[in-house]
């Protein structure tokens, strides 16, 4: 039995008296796709937050491939291997498409304190972004300015940027919102063989991505982990369908 | 040095604090609901203090004379809101710092174009001049006593209106939530130039009481708003409070500082060197109050986010 | 040619071009001005890598740019008077090479910018402005009331400082000295701009949580532009005061600050060539203008104003078009 990649322990956090995340424990094993779904207001962003590294939990902690990692920053996870991706899309929006990926291409490569050769043009780092948009189908729009991209488009980037880190595990925040039925179809089915190369915990609101795509499915409500299984347990549990059905009837 | 100076020093501190907490108080709230930086601050300050001094000249009145400052001020700050400020609430704080160091060029050529380069002056109440006698035989200027009581006074109002009355309401929910208040139904418009107005009548307040003590001239707002600056730095940018605590630890730490500093390096220094060495890093003292302050709260002692 | 590099290439050719021509009409005063706006340029190109590249609304340049001065004053006046600085624990004597000036001027410019960056990065916004601004002031009301180098009347110099195989009295080689260190600032903030450096700044400017996202930290990148930064502005500093023969309190003042500031907006923030377009720009003003009203400062900050509401892109903004992107 392979030790969890990525394992959250006893996680809280509390604004006040609002209690936003409510001793959640879950673990990330590699080659799986572990979704985490809840209704609105469940507390999915603030979790998100304290995994990727902004927002500090009162109490628990989070390991990573067996290091402690509950105490650094945004910039260290994202340098130990954890590739994010925002709900909002958190780009360069200045920036064309290719130098978004360049941008992530050079944080792998740690290439940063160059002051001297021009970044566009050095090969390496090029290839490895151009590879990144190839891979999300976003090859064509790569001198497009990314203020000037559709909201499906921006998100296809952040996958891609995320891709260039050549990360350990990927944090993934609703890739699928605000993408049509075909684009995510193919997001879904990019994903489905993303899972080989790191595992990839991911919130969505996208049902059947989610019964198509995951391994695991952790039910989060009210900051609480209110349930962990496969599509069927989760179907059929009692307090998922009480929690989903008497507040907001899922289709 | 003497017990007796020592006071004497503590109350110049007092209404030195005091007037900076004039100048803090309208920069912070105005930071703290419209979310802008204006460094025509000064500027608002040196109007209420022209002002001020044109009608004691014109009327002899003093009291005419603060009326005016607050008037000519307020009514300055409510027109470059309606005319400038309004266009910069959306923008980035470059643009902030630019168009309002913009005002600043003109506000003080325009002064200097209508009265001249050379001070005006603005005198004492005869009423006033003279020393008052406190508790332990300490005389001191009846005027400076007065702006410590007007400077507290008006502290005071401040977290009255705050806390307790309809905009003061409107002002709290503002810092918090600027959309939110516009979807309520609030006249934001009105808030932001009540605001600005406000904090400009109190500038002016300060710029007018000051006069009186010192020279009323162009540019002399400038060195006042930097020192509020880190006032608010000091005491955490949005908070009345902060603005108050701020300005008493600013204006304490220079005047003391410039007073005991010399004299602590004069114990183990030659006289020459010590008074050097002192009155430099007197003149440093708040900077590095500042500075030891941010390393411990970046946002300030009563900074909220 | 974009149409960008061909205004760039305009601005750059003006400057020699002008001097060459006082020259030959016999004008050593035009050559002085032109001198003065390479100098300013200069300072305006170092401040540009912080606030137009990187972003960073730093009120209190002219901290760099008065230590760059000073450290002319102070070296130079040791050496007229023949006065070590320092006896012990070793020995500093006084120099009037530009090039060892240069060096120190440099250093002490880069010492300082990382002693108030790393203090005034942790803090952002609008606390950045007023820390940057604070910083600025204390060491203006230091320089005015430390006794030893002039306080507040300043420190004259009375010989321009030498240069190996140059006569620096010249307005023609004190001019081609200047306009060269401005060349190759320009070079070097160029390449700094398209470097990977250059990218992650820029991008932590635009998004900064995008940048630790990819592994990156802004307030390292930020603090090593404003050491930067602070290096160029400073030896704009000491050229300036060698200009002037003189170094006073009011190179450190926050209008100073402010001057150099306008240069670049004027210009157009973020644009290379920005604060060359600026400061030719202010010099004319300063002289047109200033020649017929006392008061063209209103002008100056109307034109500011206009600009800043109006024309955001500034002079090279305005002509250029939106940037293109380095691709």
């Amino acid at each position: 039995m392979t030790n969890p990649l990525l394992d959250i322990r006893s996680l809280n956090k509390s604004f006040g008296a609002l209690k936003a995340t409510d001793n959640v424990s879950l673990d990330l094993y590699p080659g799986e796709i572990h979704a985490l779904i809840g209704p609105n207001g469940a507390g999915k962003s603030t979790l998100i937050k304290q995994i990727a590294g902004g927002l500090p939990p009162n109490s628990g902690e989070i390991w990573f491939d067996g290091h402690d990692m509950t105490g650094l920053s945004t910039t260290a996870r994202a340098r130990a291997g954890l590739g994010r991706t925002f709900q909002i899309s958190s780009l360069a929006m200045e920036y064309t498409v290719l130098q978004n990926a360049v941008l992530g291409a050079v944080g792998q490569q740690g290439t940063v304190w160059r002051f001297f050769r021009p970044v566009m043009g050095d090969a390496a780092l090029r290839g490895a972004a151009m590879a990144a948009l190839e891979r999300v189908g976003l090859q064509d729009l790569a001198s497009k300015r990314t203020a000037d991209l559709s909201h499906g488009q921006r998100r296809l980037l952040e996958v891609a940027v995320a891709l260039t880190l050549n990360p350990r595990v990927f944090l993934m925040d609703e890739p699928m919102a605000g993408l049509g039925a075909g684009g995510s179809k193919r997001l879904t089915g990019f994903l489905d063989g993303l899972r080989s190369e790191a595992p990839i915990l991911l919130v969505e609101h996208d049902m059947d991505a989610v019964f198509a795509l995951a391994d695991r499915i952790s039910v989060l409500v009210y900051g609480k982990v209110i349930a962990t299984g496969s599509a069927e347990e989760i179907k059929a549990d009692p307090q998922v369908r009480e929690a989903y059905l008497g507040e907001e009837g899922v289709a | 040095m003497t017990t007796l100076l020592l006071i004497e020093q503590i109350l110049n501190g007092l209404q030195f604090g005091v007037m900076l907490f004039l100048m803090a108080a309208g920069l912070t709230l105005i930071f703290g609901v419209m979310g802008l930086i204006n460094l025509a601050h000064g500027s608002l300050y040196m109007v209420g203090a022209f002002a001020a001094a044109a009608v004691a000249e014109a009327t002899g009145s003093f009291l005419l004379a603060l009326i005016a400052s607050l008037i000519a001020a307020a009514a300055a700050g409510a027109i470059i809101e309606l005319v400038v400020i309004r266009r910069l609430y959306d923008r980035d704080h470059l643009d902030q710092v630019l168009a309002t160091f913009a005002l600043i060029l003109i506000f003080s050529e325009g002064t200097r174009w209508l009265f001249g380069s050379f001070p005006l002056f603005l005198d004492i109440p005869d009423a006033l001049a003279g020393p008052v006698i406190l508790p332990g035989g300490i005389q001191y200027p009846a005027y400076r006593l007065l702006i410590i009581a007007i400077g507290l006074l008006i502290a005071f109002g401040l977290f009255q209106l705050i806390a307790r009355t309809r905009i003061g309401i409107q002002i709290r929910a503002g810092e918090s939530d600027r959309e939110m208040i516009a979807a309520l139904g609030v006249d934001i418009s009105r808030l932001y130039t009540i605001v600005f107005a406000l904090g400009a009548a109190l500038a002016g307040l300060a710029g007018a009481l000051v006069g009186a003590i010192q020279s009323v001239q162009v540019g002399m707002g400038e060195p006042v708003l930097i020192l509020a600056f880190v006032v608010i730095v000091i005491g955490g940018i949005g908070s009345i409070k902060g603005a108050l605590v701020g300005a008493l630890l600013v204006g304490l730490t220079d005047t003391l500082g410039g007073v005991l500093l010399p004299g602590f390096f004069g114990t183990f220094m030659e006289p020459s060197a010590a008074t050097a060495v002192g009155s430099s890093l007197a003149s440093m003292s708040i900077y590095i109050l500042m500075a030891g302050v941010l390393l411990f709260k970046p946002t300030g002692l009563y900074g909220g986010a | 040619m974009s149409r960008e590099a061909m205004i760039n290439t305009v601005l750059f050719l003006m400057l020699p071009v002008t001097a060459v021509s006082a020259l030959l009409l016999d004008e050593p005063f035009i050559i002085t001005l032109t001198t003065k706006v390479a100098i300013l340029a200069l300072a305006g190109v170092g401040l540009n890598i912080a606030l137009g590249l990187g972003g960073l609304v730093s009120l209190g340049h002219a901290a760099f740019f008065g230590i760059g001065g000073y450290a002319m004053g102070i070296l130079a006046y040791h050496a007229q008077t023949f006065t070590p600085l320092m006896e012990a624990p070793f020995l500093i004597e006084g120099t009037k090479s530009m090039p060892v000036i240069w060096l120190v001027a440099v250093l002490a410019g880069a010492l300082a910018a990382l002693a108030i960056g790393a203090l005034s990065l942790r803090t952002s916004g609008v606390y950045f402005i007023m820390i940057t601004l604070a910083f600025g002031q204390m060491l203006y009301y230091f320089a005015i009331s430390w006794p030893a180098y002039g306080g507040e009347d300043g420190l004259s110099v009375y010989v321009r400082n030498g240069f190996p195989g140059l006569n620096t009295l010249d307005p023609i080689q004190f001019f081609a000295l200047s306009f060269v260190i401005l060349a190759m600032a320009l070079l070097f903030a160029g390449r700094l701009a398209a470097a990977p450096f250059g990218l992650a700044l820029s991008a932590a400017r635009q998004n900064a949580e995008r940048v630790e996202t990819v592994g990156l930290s802004p307030y390292r990148l930020r603090l090593l532009a404003f050491v930067i930064s602070g290096a160029i502005t400073a030896l704009a500093g000491a050229l300036f005061a060698d200009l002037n023969r003189f170094v006073s309190p009011t190179m450190l003042s926050w209008h100073m600050s402010g001057e150099i500031m306008i240069f670049v907006i004027l210009g157009g923030v973020g644009r290379l060539f920005g604060p060359v377009a600026g400061a030719a720009l202010f010099i004319l003003l300063e002289h047109v203008l200033g020649g017929l009203s006392d008061f063209w400062h209103v002008y100056l900050g109307i034109l500011l104003l206009l600009v800043v509401l109006f024309a955001r892109g500034g002079m090279i903004g305005s002509l250029a078009g939106r940037q293109v992107a380095h691709d």
